[in-house]
């Protein structure tokens, strides 16, 4: 839902980072309005990962220059759970197995943390029960699961299902979601991508990361965005995606030799 | 981080050998009554008297306690520890309901005026004497320090006897609080045929203080017992353990032990399967911190076919802590289709914390399956950021990562361990409070 009166939710300028001495972004800028759904697509290696990790404060990753605004204030300078309490939050497009501690704790310590910082009170272990019953319906997932270890011998559907249910229970205001379509069936990525429409509000807004447009027929984005060799090269609306389905990146690629920094950028795409 | 370095040499040979005279004289046998026969116990007392005078505090050249300082061992004053005047339970740890506690102070009897659950007996005074030692000469472990030690030292032996299935847990408290000296404990159990128990031994110490225990079980065909071990101490105290168990076949043993905290820990299960055809499964977890030694020597030997055997043993370890695993496994000709696996998982917190894992496999029999693994971590930077990205801090999720890593084995404790809340007693700087 475009509305250009909505506020400005996170706004990144000519973000400039490293891993390691390996520069991977070169200038990225995005603005995301509340009720905007943005898609960033792009080959393997064009930086989109890269983005979506340093957004949640991914200690691998160097910022070298630009900004990273969240509600207008510094993203950049705030640690890892101080960014999720304040209502960003990333689905993981590999969500990590954690043995031997629960996922149920886990989620409600979680969902606690970010209530306290809404200015809300923490939930006791009924309460959150209570709540966490009422979103598992979100993305149609059997309560047997928050008996389990987080993620642990999860399949790949499940594991993505569990993000969502997270995102469910944090009630984020800018969700990044990194290809969290990949390895899903075709009924599993319906009901994950049903999850994230019913999680969609005028108040928030999600940055999906993906590289097919079989997601982007579920979840109908108002801009998609092009990246590659760490930068967003191309902006338009949903039909983007649909010439990318059919042209492939080829395109992409001649955009970019003719761009400035043709030479530079070039190596560094088949570096990355 | 398997060292093979040699440790430094743990006092000088005079003051240990000052120290084990003290202990000795401390626990002088008093003179048995005039015409009381000897029985069992007085008489091995003297002979590992004897024994212990000959040879001292284990060097540590001995392959044994090779990375085991007993520096934490000759602090302690070398005195009886004084019985508190109240013993009674810790208002923050009542028992289960349903468990039955005994408090063990080798002094008194555990047993005075209380009602044993069905199944569960004082076992006779002369089944006691013939039976006293018997599974440690099995074992073959007669001549372990911790055992001519406690042999030297105890004048009790709490004796029990299992028939049919014991519905109550049973729990065996130590607490010496904040006393100095030195405590001896033994424990004799006798599981007969189909008998079945769960037991949890508690140590706690918070004082200068050594808890010497040496237990001897035997499991008669088809027993069952689930055993715990929950040993929380302080920098100045020191737990030093043997438990020995033989099973005979079709018997399970399911041994957790769980210490943390301690100047020096050392625990030594020796469990020998007299025919195989049984099955024993161990899950240990040690903490160590500051400069504390946290040792496990464990010994599992097959004298039959079709034994199992099932260990998993882990660490945690801070600070300049110190953790040693040295696990045998002994499959002679005669243990034909034994199945082994036996695992050690550390995780290393400091750059100073140190492991040395030492899996000893001896395999004769052809026809077996044994397997043996170590591995020695940090904690891993992805499940760190993970739980961050999700709102929990830093301090959060390292506590939250450590409690699952430990939870593997915390949970194969018997149930009414969790009044102890284990995971805070060893993870946390709990005592003193």
């Amino acid at each position: 839902m475009i509305r250009p009166d909505a506020p400005v939710l996170l706004e990144i300028r000519n973000l400039h980072a490293t891993v390691g001495d390996q520069p991977i972004l070169k200038g990225v800028d995005l603005t995301l309005r509340a009720g905007e759904i943005h898609a960033v697509m792009g080959r393997n290696g064009s930086g989109k990962s890269t983005l979506s990790k340093l957004l949640a404060g991914h200690p691998a990753y160097t910022v070298t220059a630009g900004t990273v605004r969240y509600r207008g204030d510094d993203l950049l300078a705030l640690a890892p759970e101080e960014r999720a309490r304040a209502g960003v939050f990333l689905g993981f497009q590999y969500p990590v197995e954690i043995p031997g501690v629960s996922n149920l704790e886990f989620l409600r310590v979680a969902t606690n943390a970010r209530r306290l910082a809404q200015g809300g009170e923490e939930l006791d272990t009924f309460a959150f029960e209570d709540l966490v019953c009422e979103r598992l319906k979100v993305v149609q997932m059997d309560p047997a699961f928050l008996e389990r270890s987080v993620n642990e011998g999860f399949s790949g559907g499940e594991k993505k299902r569990n993000e969502i249910l997270q995102m469910a229970l944090l009630d984020p205001l800018v969700a990044i979601l990194d290809e969290t379509d990949s390895g899903l069936d075709i009924d599993a990525l319906r009901i994950v991508s049903a999850g994230v429409n019913q999680l969609a509000t005028p108040d928030n807004c999600i940055l999906l990361i993906t590289h097919y447009q079989r997601l982007l027929d579920e979840i109908t984005p108002d801009f998609v965005h092009v990246m590659a060799a760490g930068r967003i090269l191309r902006t338009a609306g949903k039909e983007l995606a649909l010439e990318l389905e059919r042209r492939g990146y080829d395109w992409v690629d001649e955009g970019l030799a003719s761009s400035d920094h043709a030479e530079a950028d070039a190596t560094a795409l088949e570096v990355a | 981080m398997v060292s093979l370095a040699m440790s430094p040499v743990t006092a000088p040979g005079s003051a240990s050998t000052a120290w084990l005279e003290s202990v000795l004289k401390a626990f002088e046998p008093s003179l048995p009554a005039p015409g009381a026969s000897l029985g069992g116990l007085p008489r091995r007392r003297s002979a590992a008297r004897d024994e212990l005078r000959r040879t001292g505090l284990p060097p540590t050249r001995q392959e044994a306690w090779r990375f085991t300082s007993l520096a934490p061992l000759i602090a302690v004053p070398p005195q009886v520890l004084p019985v508190p005047e109240l013993l009674g339970p810790k208002p923050d740890h009542p028992p289960a309901s349903g468990a039955l506690r005994l408090y063990w102070d080798g002094d008194r009897d555990p047993l005075a005026g209380m009602d044993l659950p069905e199944g569960l007996s004082r076992l006779e005074t002369g089944l006691q004497d013939s039976l006293l030692g018997t599974v440690l000469e099995v074992a073959g472990t007669t001549g372990s320090w911790l055992v001519r030690f406690n042999t030297a030292l105890a004048g009790q032996v709490l004796a029990l006897r299992v028939r049919g299935n014991v519905a109550v847990p049973l729990e065996l408290v130590s607490d010496c609080g904040q006393g100095s000296g030195v405590r001896p404990l033994r424990l004799l159990l006798v599981m007969e045929e189909d008998a079945s128990l769960d037991l949890l031994e508690v140590h706690r110490a918070a004082g200068t203080s050594l808890t010497s225990v040496l237990v001897e079980a035997q499991l008669a065909p088809r027993a069952r017992l689930r055993y715990g071990v929950l040993a929380q101490g302080t920098e100045s105290s020191c737990l030093l353990a043997h438990l020995a168990v033989s099973q005979a076949p079709a018997s399970e043993l399911d041994l957790t032990t769980a210490a943390g905290g301690w100047g020096l820990v050392r625990l030594e299960p020796a469990i020998i399967q007299v025919q195989g055809s049984a099955a024993t499964r161990l899950r240990g977890l040690q903490v160590s911190r500051d400069r504390q030694i946290a040792d496990l020597h464990s010994l599992v030997r097959f004298e039959g076919p079709n034994g199992q055997l099932d260990q998993l043993q882990k660490a945690v370890v801070d600070d300049a802590g110190r953790s040693v695993f040295h696990g045998a496994v002994q499959v002679p000709q005669a243990a034909q289709r034994t199945s082994a696996s036996q695992l050690s998982r550390n995780l290393l917190l400091s750059d100073r914390a140190r492991v040395d894992a030492i899996p000893q496999l001896e395999i004769v029999a052809d026809d077996v399956r044994c397997t043996h693994g170590a591995t020695v971590t940090r904690l891993q930077q992805e499940e760190l950021f993970y739980l961050r990205s999700r709102g929990l801090g830093a301090d959060q999720a390292a506590r939250l990562l450590l409690d699952g890593f430990c939870d593997e084995i915390l949970a194969s404790l018997p149930k009414s361990a969790s009044r102890w809340e284990p995971a805070n007693a060893l993870l946390r700087q709990a005592l003193p409070r």
